[in-house]
């Protein structure tokens, strides 16, 4: 009784985790109209399942790098909701100052190196720290982040070289959505190119699971973690998920006929947040009072975050040649 | 007492060993840094002075490895990276402007990226358009990196221990012609401050500004020209980016004359900055208007007559000088030179491959 207690009480916070994400991205779409929020954004409605299985598997303390995709990911983290919202503000107070936006945020504080839209670029970058914390002795882990797009990209397969080569505690997870921008799979991979087979050939363990089922998520990711933390080097990790927006911007783009709508039905049949608060609320792991009780916590705690995100300065112009080189501390 | 001299080769590998020596979060890594031949010699024993973990060969995959160091770098260790020839580190190029060059302004100043990026610039003996590149204008362009050019085996060694201990990512860029050069070295720990130019030679009539291999062409002009009593100073930049401009200007502005030698391309290049600097600053001040010498906008083609068309001489210095006073050119032979040398070997002795 009292495992399944504590069971249970993950799973509501595993469900909250993804209900908190999601409802920071609504919100964000609903307001971007507004013109203050001046920054691409990628949103991750629809892949929640997977940053928040993820970071459940992870220590506060091992880091993560991310992609133009990477506000999950850093709230999954635990990268702080206030100063995140006040980057896209473009705020002094934002998680970079108002020098990143949507693209490049930030939380040392949880593990957090940073993210890149240059696609493919973190790789290395997560597997140089996975490098450093090798040379410490230390048992850190790194995950990075990137799309299906990314594994076309040379350096996906230099990252994978050097993380088996030295076996480092690197855990490369790939997001695929079937797209890049608007280009399929079919179009940019032969049919029988495995990701999986090319992260096994290079030496590495891997792994794959359903992206839009948070505890298949965990566990394939918790197996990763020990893995690494015991010795036994980089996995490969490849999750299926659908993104339910446009690749940039806050609207829907199925009219544009990109997508076949049968397939776009079934994705959004099986969302991640609904389909995990369907059980809850039908196993009776979550009523309905408490289900509401969340949904008016997170409502308060974003609008806090806008608030304040509103009420902050923007940066003086004369700090415009700030940190082009490295202040001296 | 005489000064010990060595080699700017044996120079770059002292400074690598004393700064790792005093800062156990340096690593260096290379392909071939461990190997028989030592990239020209200036990682010789450095596996066997720190072990094979911080001294490493890597795969060859120049773009990666500098997404590595540049991660290392994030989290607190301070990579040397060296490659061989320059031309590859274009394949590099990604990730020393998108990620190594950025990170610390786009990050609000949250990681820096302490990485020393050592690259060797070829010249001649038939290495053809990929195996001789110039590349300072190149790095020199974006903001966040930093660029020194060592002229002589003093600053190649107190320019790098800089370099290794700044906290940017610094590019060092070591003309391949200068690795055999003598000169007089301090042993143990010292620097040469990073964005500082040293006075190479003081003159009073004509400011020759070059870096790395073209102030040796300089100075040896410079000698040619006091010959014929003309004066010249000699700046050698020592660092590309960030720029010394009081010191040019200040020369510029005193001798009213003002050349720019560089060995990169003429557009777009070091010497056209230079003379922009100049212009700016010290037009009230000039004599005559400013030139620069470099090699033309072409690709040095492998063969030799093709090559000594591409390359400027010092020959090339003395008469763009002469031709400021209106004094008619000279020829190689009056100089000195033989005419039918060649341009792209150091001297007559040298045999290749490189």
């Amino acid at each position: 009784m009292i495992a399944e207690g504590r069971r249970n009480q993950r799973l509501v916070a595993l469900y909250r985790e993804m209900l908190r994400i999601r409802l920071v991205e609504e919100t964000i779409a609903d307001r971007y109209a507004e013109q203050e929020m001046r920054c691409p954004v990628h949103l991750s409605i629809g892949q929640e399942g997977v940053a928040v299985g993820v970071s459940a598997a992870l220590r506060r303390d091992d880091y993560m790098i991310s992609t133009h995709r990477g506000h999950a990911h850093y709230l999954a983290k635990g990268g702080d909701l206030r100063a995140f919202i006040a980057e896209l503000y473009g705020r002094e107070t934002g998680c970079s100052g108002g020098r990143g936006g949507s693209m490049h945020i930030i939380d040392r504080s949880v593990g957090m190196i940073g993210s890149t839209p240059i696609v493919g670029g973190s790789l290395p970058i997560a597997v140089g720290t996975a490098f450093s914390t090798r040379l410490d002795g230390g048992d850190r882990v790194t995950v990075v982040y990137f799309g299906d797009g990314t594994t076309e990209e040379g350096v996906f397969l230099e990252a994978l070289n050097f993380a088996a080569l030295k076996a480092l505690n690197v855990i490369f997870v790939c997001e695929n959505n079937g797209y890049s921008v608007y280009s399929p799979l079919a179009v940019r991979q032969h049919p029988n190119r495995s990701r999986v087979a090319i992260a096994a050939a290079n030496g590495l363990a891997t792994g794959t699971g359903d992206g839009n089922d948070v505890v298949a998520v965990y566990d394939a990711t918790k197996v990763a973690v020990d893995r690494a933390r015991s010795g036994g080097g980089p996995t490969f990790l490849e999750f299926d998920t659908f993104r339910h927006r446009e690749h940039c911007g806050p609207f829907f783009d199925d009219d544009l006929g990109y997508r076949d709508p049968a397939f776009v039905a079934g994705w959004l049949a099986r969302d991640p947040v609904t389909t995990l608060e369907r059980t809850l609320l039908a196993d009776g792991t979550l009523d309905a009072a408490s289900q509401s009780e969340i949904v008016s916590e997170l409502r308060a705690e974003i609008d806090d975050a806008f608030a304040f995100a509103k009420a902050s300065p923007f940066p003086p112009p004369s700090d415009l040649f700030r940190h082009i080189y490295a202040e001296d501390v | 007492m005489s000064a010990r001299t060595i080699t700017y080769a044996e120079a770059l590998r002292e400074g690598t060993a004393v700064a790792m020596a005093a800062d156990p979060s340096t690593f260096l890594m290379g392909l071939g840094v461990p190997d028989p031949k030592a990239i020209f010699g200036t990682t010789t024993g450095l596996q066997a002075q720190f072990g094979a973990e911080r001294v490493l060969d890597m795969p060859t995959a120049e773009n990666g490895m500098t997404g590595v160091a540049i991660g290392a770098a994030l989290v607190g260790k301070r990579p040397i990276m060296v490659h061989q020839r320059v031309d590859f580190t274009l394949l590099a190029l990604d990730q020393i402007a998108n990620s190594a060059a950025k990170w610390s302004t786009m990050f609000n100043g949250q990681g820096s990226v302490p990485l020393t990026i050592r690259m060797i610039m070829g010249r001649g003996w038939g290495q053809g358009p990929q195996h001789s590149q110039n590349l300072q204008a190149t790095y020199g362009h974006f903001p966040g990196l930093k660029v020194v050019m060592p002229s002589t085996p003093h600053d190649a060694k107190g320019l790098l221990i800089a370099a290794i201990e700044d906290n940017n990512p610094t590019i060092v860029l070591e003309h391949r012609w200068l690795g055999n050069t003598i000169g007089a070295v301090p042993e143990g720990h010292y620097s040469i401050e990073l964005g500082k130019a040293r006075i190479a030679r003081s003159g009073n009539d004509v400011t020759l500004a070059a870096s790395g291999y073209s102030t040796l062409e300089s100075l040896r002009a410079a000698d040619l020209l006091a010959q014929d009593g003309i004066d010249c100073e000699v700046i050698d930049l020592r660092t590309i980016k960030p720029l010394d401009s009081a010191t040019i200007v200040a020369s510029a502005a005193r001798t009213g004359r003002f050349v720019a030698v560089d060995s990169g391309w003429k557009t777009f290049g070091i010497a056209g900055e230079l003379i922009a600097l100049v212009s700016e600053n010290a037009f009230g001040s000039l004599k005559t208007a400013p030139v620069r010498i470099t090699p033309p906008d072409a690709y040095v083609p492998t063969t030799q007559s093709l090559a000594n068309a591409f390359y400027p001489s010092t020959t090339t210095i003395v008469n763009a000088v002469r031709a400021m006073y209106g004094l008619a050119p000279k020829t190689d032979l009056e100089l000195g030179f033989d005419p039918d040398r060649l341009l792209d070997v150091p001297d007559a002795s040298f045999r290749g491959p490189f």
